[in-house]
């Protein structure tokens, strides 16, 4: 099991097609004291990442994206045994996207926008 | 005019901007991830809203133009991704409408998605310019603490 790390080393990816979000989202991470970085537009690099030999402690995956969205990239990337925290962001509510979400492999769900409180809670649970 | 007046203008600018409705909680967001290393960072992120939006609004209006019949799940997808967008700098009335529009698809509505599309542009440029006014009095007024919260 991995020991309990302070947010300065974790590792985060932030999967959105929107560029503001991925910068927000960025800058939250910043915030709550996460220095290592990256972000890509859909799941499809997403997963690319991870067969490029990459991981993650966290990662914050969109919904809707174009190419590949984050039900895909989620089922794709549990299906090569990837374990990394995996929390999907998402501005769809209904319940039935958020179960499909989930059953595709994710560890949480929060709906849009999300919060400096909320990633904090995200990062206790790392 | 001196600095503190500037502030206050910047203050009570801003503070419009909640009471007229036009802005949300997630603004405020925005200002509490401004820091000394990027001072300019809601200014930022709402210039690239702007010019990411515009090119979905041209999106829309092309989708608007081909009505035989129009492609009512074309546009949903299309308005999802912009109120998102417009979410993420914390545009309320701009949402609304975006809600309205969606609505509007949903029930097959031509008429409707015209109507509030129109509405919808008339409150992005209003508040675009209005925010540009606001970004343009504080750079003038200067670093201020951020994020007083509104009521």
């Amino acid at each position: 099991m991995k020991p309990k790390n302070s947010s300065s080393q974790l590792k985060a990816l932030v999967v959105d097609d929107d560029r503001v979000t991925r910068m927000t989202h960025e800058a939250l991470l910043k915030k709550v004291g996460v220095e290592s970085l990256a972000s890509v537009e859909n799941g499809k690099k997403a997963v690319d990442l991870h067969c490029n030999g990459q991981s993650f402690d966290l990662i914050l995956m969109d919904k809707d994206m174009p190419v590949m969205n984050g039900v895909e990239a989620t089922k794709q990337l549990r299906s090569m045994g990837i374990r990394d925290m995996i929390v999907g962001v998402s501005s769809s509510r209904g319940a039935e996207n958020v179960q499909q979400f989930m059953d595709a492999g994710l560890d949480h769900f929060y709906t849009k926008p999300l919060t400096v409180d909320m990633l904090k809670a995200i990062i206790d649970k790392i | 005019m001196d600095r503190n007046q500037s502030r206050r203008q910047v203050a009570a600018m801003k503070q419009s901007l909640f009471d007229q409705g036009l802005l949300d909680e997630q603004f405020i967001q925005l200002e509490e991830l401004q820091d000394d290393a990027n001072p300019n960072f809601v200014e930022e992120i709402v210039t690239l809203h702007y010019r990411d939006s515009s090119r979905l609004i041209t999106s829309i209006e092309q989708a608007l133009k081909e009505r035989n019949p129009l492609d009512f799940n074309k546009l949903d997808t299309l308005m999802h991704q912009f109120k998102g967008s417009s979410s993420s700098i914390g545009a309320k009335k701009v949402k609304a409408e975006c809600n309205l529009f969606r609505e509007y698809c949903r029930a097959g509505s031509a008429e409707g998605c015209m109507r509030s599309f129109q509405q919808l542009k008339r409150e992005y440029a209003a508040l675009r310019k209005k925010l540009e006014a606001y970004f343009q009095l504080a750079r003038q007024a200067g670093p201020q603490e951020t994020a007083c919260r509104s009521k």
